[in-house]
């Protein structure tokens, strides 16, 4: 777009102007805030790790005991989002959830990312046999519907907070190797890689050094925008009962206890899901703003 | 065109391997033998008589030979005998699978209904109100799980409005049926989808109008109506395809949630009654039936888009 164009040349202009402005953390700060949708999207996110980090002391009650006495009270009063069947304060129960989600969004995310990117860098950059092999095991992982995928390796592995990651990891993994392969590819053949080679650097230094830097700006989007989708994931493995198993809370098994109480108690349905669309959001928020700050030609 | 087919359909027959290995190797990794698990645990048996049901299984052969059994099987259509009911599990899988497409398709038709003029007309009126408010929209339709999408237009349709949610009526018995009963899974499964499509439309068109080519439509004298549907449009809409095509796959997979959700009897239920029971065969059927599913559409999308498009035909 030309506004963006401009918008980087004037970047460029000031770096150009003043090396005391610099490229620091200070100056991608100010570009951060003056970002319309990123820094929402970063509260949002550093607003629900506080309160999955905290939630066992904010949670006002435990998400254990079930009081028959109060059961499907609805919203307000002694119980703000109301309580399921058992009596459990549904309040709780989601500000308690958010670990599980976070957690294994976080964790299958970093195995992602961990396995796509070795695998992608070392194809863009040597190139040759491994390039074709890893890219065609990766098509394949492509070619599964994700949570089809997600679903069949739950059900063989069997339901664990360590299989959820494992699932989720490998359902997302090409992805990271695309980005980085495409990332490695574009920086292999530019001249500064040839002056490193010549002033006698290695591949691991050069690696190190020059290509996954390079690699970072499209990888940063990718891990917020895969973030939001891991979220979804975990929660609709937890809804079919292939994720998260009570009694650990978590938004997706209590959308699926909520679920048998939708005309009786909607509340333990509404919640939950609105717990989970709020931190996708600020995901998919950051991740947009981000894509906008650091890579104006992918929009 | 030909020649594009005939490359295209050479490329699948990796991936189509690749798609046979990973469902045969799914089985192969669940902990425990295979014939033990076939027979539960209740049976007790001696040796002898287990290795005789190896050897009927072909679970005595090495891998690799197993491994172009069951493609021998695969394509003479045999997709095994379930364990639970011990029928054929293909007819079982081509009975529900009418329901899942028909799902899947109409989700997109539903999305595409939204995504379109909600689209073009966001990046007409860039920055304005209504642009600012479908944006807001499109980031949360992106964000919504679509089970709890279902749930909730299941609360509000049934509870509030007192539609009753029929039962699942297939194609040929009455179409419109068909589309009383699957209109509101087709909606929970379709709006994350249009989110999708709305936002790419919206700069795929933007795009398209700060080219050139669109200055010169306008520098000629053209009407705004007149650059907007035979220079703009239909440039933008061309790249639109390749992103149906990517979510052919989230269509596919995201019936096995909403059937659930919505209790239609289709190949994600089939799955999901499978894992549970643990019936591997079928599990393993569903999963190739559905991964089939998605390449095949995909082709269909890359097809749609040589044809329409020549530059990548003869590219």
């Amino acid at each position: 777009m030309p506004g963006s164009i401009r918008a980087s040349d004037t970047d460029k202009a000031l770096v150009a102007a003043g090396p005391r402005l610099g490229t620091g953390w200070r100056w991608w700060a100010r570009r951060f805030l003056r970002n319309r949708v990123a820094p929402i999207g970063f509260v949002i996110i550093f607003a629900s790790v506080v309160i999955a980090a905290t939630a066992p002391a904010i949670a006002p009650h435990d998400v254990r005991v079930m009081s028959p006495e109060d059961a499907l009270s609805p919203p307000g009063g002694r119980y703000l989002f109301g309580t399921d069947e058992f009596g459990r304060d549904v309040f709780s129960r989601v500000l308690m959830g958010s670990r599980v989600s976070l957690v294994v969004a976080f964790l299958s995310v970093l195995t992602a990312v961990a396995m796509g990117t070795s695998v992608g860098l070392a194809a863009g950059y040597y190139g040759g046999w491994w390039d074709s092999v890893s890219m065609r095991v990766m098509d394949i992982v492509f070619a599964f519907p994700a949570i089809l995928l997600a679903i069949a390796i739950m059900a063989v592995l069997g339901t664990s907070l360590f299989n959820l990651v494992i699932a989720i990891g490998i359902v997302y993994t090409p992805q990271f190797a695309r980005v980085a392969r495409a990332a490695a590819l574009g920086v292999r053949s530019l001249e500064f890689i040839d002056a490193a080679r010549a002033l006698g650097m290695g591949n691991a230094r050069i690696m190190r050094r020059h290509v996954i830097p390079n690699v970072m700006a499209p990888m940063i989007v990718q891990i917020s925008l895969s973030l939001s989708l891991a979220i979804l994931s975990e929660s609709a493995l937890s809804f079919l009962g292939l994720g998260t198993r009570p009694p650990t809370p978590s938004w997706g098994n209590m959308l699926s206890d909520g679920r048998q109480l939708l005309e009786l108690a909607p509340w333990n349905a509404v919640f939950p899901g609105l717990a989970i669309m709020i931190v996708v959001l600020g995901f998919n928020l950051l991740g947009d703003g981000l894509r906008d700050l650091l890579d104006p030609r992918l929009r | 065109m030909q020649r594009y087919l005939a490359t295209r359909l050479l490329a699948l027959i990796p991936v189509l391997l690749g798609i046979l290995a990973v469902v045969f190797l799914l089985i192969r990794l669940i902990p425990g033998d295979a014939v033990q698990l076939f027979l539960g645990t209740q049976v007790e048996m001696t040796p002898e008589q287990m290795a005789e049901l190896r050897r009927f299984f072909g679970v005595d052969k090495p891998i690799w030979a197993q491994f172009v059994d069951y493609l021998g099987r695969i394509l003479r259509g045999d997709f095994g005998v379930s364990l639970r009911t011990s029928r054929a599990v293909l007819p079982d899988i081509m009975a529900r699978l009418p329901l899942s497409f028909q799902l899947a398709m109409f989700a997109l038709a539903i999305a595409l209904a939204i995504a379109v003029p909600l689209g073009i007309l966001s990046a007409v009126t860039r920055n304005s109100a209504f642009d600012v408010l479908t944006r807001i929209g499109g980031l949360l339709g992106l964000s919504m799980p679509n089970f709890w999408l279902g749930a909730m237009l299941i609360l509000v349709f049934s509870r509030y409005l007192h539609v009753s949610l029929g039962q699942y009526v297939p194609l040929r018995q009455n179409p419109l049926g068909t589309l009383e009963s699957l209109y509101l899974p087709a909606i929970a499964l379709g709006v994350a989808i249009a989110a999708i499509l709305m936002r790419y439309i919206r700069s795929s068109l933007l795009e398209v109008l700060g080219q050139d080519y669109v200055r010169t439509a306008r520098g000629k004298g053209l009407r705004a109506s007149a650059v907007m549907l035979r220079h703009a449009l239909p440039n933008a809409m061309i790249p639109v395809i390749t992103v149906v095509g990517f979510q052919m796959g989230y269509l596919l997979g995201g019936t096995v949630v909403i059937e659930e959700i919505f209790a239609l009897p289709g190949m994600g239920r089939l799955v999901l009654q499978a894992i549970f029971q643990r019936d591997y065969p079928v599990v393993q059927g569903v999963v190739l039936t559905i991964a089939l599913l998605f390449v095949v559409t995909n082709l269909v999308v890359d097809l749609l888009y040589a044809w329409i498009d020549p530059r990548i035909r003869y590219g």
